[in-house]
């Protein structure tokens, strides 16, 4: 064991690279979902025992091949990483079950094994950009993350998948060019790609070239923007998550744009941050305006649809909003906030896409006015959407309320309480989209034939479901896992900010 | 403490009654406020079921003698309302019925402001299906006006809350100095369940559409259990004193003027809260006693008064004064029933409303508040009048509509004889309610001087209904009338209340149509941009996208440089 653990970081994203080619190597796929279930329930193992190593004795570097950072890729492991790690790979095990029957209702079984092969790709690439100490390498892993995502969206049963993949390949490349050009502006004013050498050498950047990194700032942030679905960037998202197979879904809409948000912190506040005084600039107003913008426009958005996927596609968008709020009032109780809703976020909308997929996979359909009467026949199904449901809106006693109430406290601590108020009203919006399926699901006497028919789907496809709403409320009550390790987080990235030191380059 | 939070039990029983029907039901039903009663008074005051949530604690349990009070009386009402609906076969109500009682207890008992926050919430999404199940298109769209109001005040609580939790780190249901924005927000948001005036639409809107069994639980819980948070938070606070005594009066003119019955007593149910609040405003020990024993009386004998309007509803399909007349031939126990209701209303001695409403005006007088002394007064003699008089005469005798109908259902007699047996036993022996109140009683209610002056009070308000009727002269003008000297204020004020209510209703009429047209207009935008068709629900082309991307990173790039 001991010879194991200095290697887990390297593990953590090894482990699903092979995963991945030897499911493509074998074809058929009940065994490849084997492998993936493999694979995808150790990595939670292998990222808990790196939170806690974190936690008892710091920061984990790893020197990838040997090669001593910064020349060689570092893989750094810190308390926020490890967070994201064990984040995106728990609910990832938690969803893995429920893949065996959805794929195989919505995959054509030729391309099981492929389907899976992609899944693990990604996966791979989600926890390599969370581990990965160097700013090019984390662009390697946002491709093949992208790529492999593109792939699985691609394979959606509804046509305009092919259409909704597409956009997606033209956004995240648009995406990951930007993220390169900023990293390519890092470099020439460092001369370094990993993030710790660039942050110390960003300090020393002379006021001439403050120019060339808020330009390196800039296009940073629109690429990443891009992959966390930062409103107006956002427009990929609804019909990715809507035609992808609902696995695909579920897994995309609880990783995917977190370890993005993740990426964007990193560089905030452990790249930037040491170098840039954020008061100066107007890059947080900017980011807290989109999010407002985001918070609103898109829970309305959600309000009109009818297509059950997209109404959560767009209310992923308000939700993020939430988060990019909290990155962007930039203190203690807000980024606490923001970092807990990551957490609390991809559980519920997990628990939500999941629910989903069981209803398409007994009525074959996700459109709202199919499924009318629905709560009595999938009770169990529907009771967990109403709940995931209830942490969407914020109620307390679910993980939303959690993160809200930190938010809240982060705008008031920057002297807004009109932040308070769009936080609160928003979430009333929230009400009204989840109230309308829950009235339409419960309060309604079933129609359709296929509702009629309906039931609860097979255990594999429920457990899953189960477990995530569990978290839902488990998360809500008992917050020092979630919102107690959001917090020390946040306070060693705000530790790092420069504050009240006047930019390089400004007018003195 | 070896009982369990009061609301539990409530929960528990509305899970049972959702998957019963027939005898089992309705045995679940009766038996849910007899338990909750039962363990209630194993509920040693105190603070109990604790929970913890991330840096604060959740009290699910805070008893003392006021919340124990409130406690008691939900059930006691909780229970008068399952009988009288116990011959209703649809499955929502009952369970929304017990829902929303479970949620006042959930309010009643609250420590904290979270867990307060979170049954103010439940009360407004659980009675909602009250007024639903009506089934009308009325009573929808009323449900939609009620629930949004509704949703809406618990929006500013929970700003305020969280404002209020960032000030002072505390979120203990403690009393708030009225200072500073998240103060005001809280107050507000009390204030529209309390019914302020101008914020009190949603009640005299929603309750008459409710079903006959609904709007009994509806009178019961919702303003009271503001009324009480009122009095945790904000008691002493002198503006409550003026607009206690605003609610007091300005309902009266509208209820003289208003045909449909239900809606005459949720006016009064307005006015009767203002007496209430008046009490809570001045803070005294005695002022304080008297609202907490006037929502007692008041709670039972408006559940009786709509119980009574209820049956009538029920059983002739009207409820408009103007289409009824000559029930008592058909009903006389129901109009027995009514006149008792209508009598504790009125504060007849040895009525219930006579030793509870009377402690609020002592207090307003001992406290130096001679005016509002005078309005209350005023606004007692207004109750007699369209409560008292109007409810039954209108309803049971007046002209015989000629409607020939059965008498109301077993049920609901049990029910409404129940609630009449309180109100009398109250009236005639108030002692065990005194004793129940937060604070030691020092106070006699039947002293010669007061009996008189109230004798006094009724018995020239009867007069004046009389008169009035027999000329032709009520409603809906009221010219001025002919009173002795000492009545004086009750002719000037009249005519100063009908100028206001002119005014008001024209006001109102324009307000309801400007909100409608501007709330219309805002749906109708928004939803052009974000409906299905709209620019923003659209899928994008790409090169949008695209676009939007450039748009960001200039703005960026812009921003910082200039």
């Amino acid at each position: 064991m001991s010879s194991v653990l200095p290697h887990l970081p390297a593990l953590q994203v090894v482990v699903p690279l092979f995963g991945a080619v030897i499911a493509a190597f074998l074809r058929r796929g009940a065994i490849a979902f084997v492998v993936a279930l493999a694979v995808t329930w150790l990595m939670p193992v292998i990222a808990a025992t790196m939170l806690w190593q974190v936690i008892e004795t710091g920061p984990i570097s790893y020197a990838m091949g040997g090669w001593e950072p910064p020349w060689g890729i570092e893989y750094r492991v810190d308390l926020l990483s490890a967070f994201v790690l064990l984040l995106v790979s728990a609910v990832a095990a938690a969803i893995m079950p429920f893949a065996r029957q959805s794929v195989k209702l919505e995959i054509d079984e030729s391309r099981e094994a492929w389907f899976y092969c992609m899944y693990l790709l990604c996966l791979t690439g989600l926890l390599g950009i969370t581990i990965t100490g160097d700013a090019f390498n984390a662009f390697v892993f946002l491709e093949v993350s992208s790529l492999s995502s593109y792939v699985m969206i691609a394979n959606g049963l509804d046509r305009r998948a092919l259409l909704a993949a597409f956009q997606y390949l033209v956004m995240g490349t648009v995406g990951a060019t930007f993220y390169v050009i900023g990293v390519g502006f890092l470099y020439l004013l460092t001369g370094s790609l990993n993030f710790v050498d660039i942050a110390d050498r960003l300090a020393n950047v002379g006021p001439e070239q403050f120019s060339a990194m808020v330009a390196a700032l800039a296009f940073v942030s629109a690429g990443v923007g891009i992959k966390l679905a930062l409103f107006p960037l956002h427009a990929w998202l609804p019909n990715a998550y809507a035609f992808a197979p609902s696995f695909a879904t579920a897994f995309l809409a609880a990783s995917a744009t977190k370890v993005a948000v993740y990426l964007i912190i990193r560089l905030y506040y452990s790249v930037f941050g040491g170098a840039i005084d954020y008061a100066a600039l107007p890059i947080s107003e900017v980011i807290i305006v989109l999010s407002v913008a985001a918070m609103f426009i898109a829970s309305a958005i959600a309000v009109f649809e009818n297509n059950l996927k997209r109404m959560l596609a767009y209310s992923s968008v308000a939700q993020i909003g939430y988060v990019t709020l909290g990155i962007g009032l930039a203190n203690q109780a807000g980024l606490t906030g923001g970092i807990a809703h990551l957490f609390n976020h991809a559980v519920m909308k997990g628990a939500l896409f999941v629910a989903l997929g069981c209803v398409f996979f007994r009525v074959g359909s996700c459109m709202l006015d199919e499924v009318t009467g629905l709560g009595r026949r999938m009770p169990i199904t529907m009771a967990a959407f109403a709940i995931a449901g209830l942490g969407l809106i914020g109620t307390p006693g679910t993980v939303g309320f959690i993160s809200k109430w930190y938010l809240a406290q982060g705008a008031l601590d920057s002297g807004s309480w009109l932040l308070v108020f769009a936080i609160v009203a928003s979430s009333v919006i929230s009400v009204v989209y989840i109230g309308r399926v829950v009235e339409v699901v419960w309060f309604r006497e079933p129609t359709s034939k296929a509702v009629i028919e309906a039931s609860d789907p097979p255990l594999s496809m429920l457990l899953p479901l189960i477990a995530l709403t569990a978290a839902v409320v488990y998360f809500g009550i008992e917050t020092s896992a979630s919102a107690g390790l959001a917090s020390r987080a946040a306070e060693i990235l705000t530790g790092a900010l420069a504050t009240g030191v006047p930019p390089p380059g400004a007018p003195q | 403490m070896s009982s369990v939070a009061p609301f539990l039990v409530f929960f528990v029983g509305a899970i049972l009654v959702a998957v019963t029907s027939g005898v089992p039901r309705a045995i679940i039903l009766l038996a849910i406020p007899v338990i909750g009663a039962a363990n209630l008074l194993g509920t040693a005051p105190g603070v109990g079921g604790l929970v913890s949530l991330f840096d604060y604690t959740l009290i699910l349990v805070y008893a003392d003698k006021l919340s124990l009070l409130f406690g008691y009386l939900f059930h006691l009402a909780a229970f008068i309302g399952v009988i009288f609906s116990l011959h209703v076969k649809d499955r929502v109500q009952p369970v929304a019925a017990i829902l929303y009682s479970g949620s006042a207890m959930g309010v009643v008992f609250a420590g904290d402001l979270i867990t307060l926050f979170v049954f103010w919430e439940l009360l407004a999404v659980t009675s909602v299906f009250l007024i639903l199940a009506r089934q009308s298109q009325r009573a929808t769209q009323a449900a939609i006006r009620y629930l949004l109001i509704q949703v809406g005040s618990g929006f500013l609580l929970l700003a305020g809350i969280l404002i209020r939790a960032w000030e002072t780190g505390s979120i203990t249901v403690e009393p708030i100095a009225l200072e500073g924005l998240s103060a005001w927000l809280i107050f507000l948001a009390i204030g529209i369940k309390c019914c302020f005036p101008l914020l009190h639409n949603w009640l005299t809107d929603a309750y008459p559409e409710a079903t006959p069994t609904g709007t009994v639980f509806l009178s019961a819980f919702t303003t009271k259990v503001a009324v009480y948070v009122l009095a945790r938070c904000f008691a002493g606070t002198e503006l409550l004193v003026y607009i206690g005594a605003t609610m007091a009066m300005f309902p009266i003119f509208y209820a003289v003027i208003e045909n449909d019955l239900r809606r005459v007593l949720a006016y009064s149910l307005i006015n009767q809260v203002g007496f209430m609040v008046c009490g809570i405003g001045i803070g005294t020990a005695l002022a304080i006693n008297g609202a907490a024993a006037h929502a007692f009386s008041h709670v039972i004998y408006k559940a009786l008064l709509f119980m009574s309007m209820g049956a009538v509803l029920y059983r002739t399909g009207k409820i408009n004064g103007s289409e009824l007349g000559g029930l008592y031939k058909s009903m006389p126990w129901t109009a027995g029933f009514c006149i008792v209701g209508a009598a504790s209303i009125s504060a007849f001695p040895l009525f219930s409303g006579f030793i509870s409403k009377s402690m609020v005006l002592t207090a307003a007088l001992k406290e130096g508040h001679p005016i509002v002394w005078l309005a209350l007064l005023f606004a007692s003699a207004g109750v007699f009048h369209h409560a008292g008089i109007k409810i039954p005469y209108f309803a049971f005798f007046a002209h015989d509509s000629g409607i020939r109908t059965k008498e109301a259902p077993p049920n609901m007699l049990i029910a409404m004889a129940l609630a009449a047996a309180i109100c009398i036993f109250i009236g005639v022996y108030p002692w065990p309610l005194y004793s129940l109140l937060p604070f030691p009683v020092d106070y006699a209610p039947y002293t010669a001087e007061h009996v008189l002056t109230q004798s006094q009070l009724l018995f020239f308000s009867a007069l004046a209904f009389v008169w009035l009727n027999l000329t032709h002269l009520y409603p809906p003008e009221l010219p001025s009338v002919n009173i002795d000297a000492e009545w004086s204020y009750r002719k000037a004020l009249p005519a100063i209340g009908l100028a206001v209510l002119a005014i008001g209703r024209r006001v109102r009429a324009v307000a309801l149509r400007t909100a409608t047209r501007v709330l219309r207009q805002i749906h109708a935008a928004i939803y052009r941009q974000s409906g299905p068709q709209g620019a923003l629900a659209r899928t994008w082309p790409t090169g949008n996208m695209a676009f939007w991307t450039t748009v960001v990173l200039a703005m960026v790039l812009i921003l910082s440089y200039v």
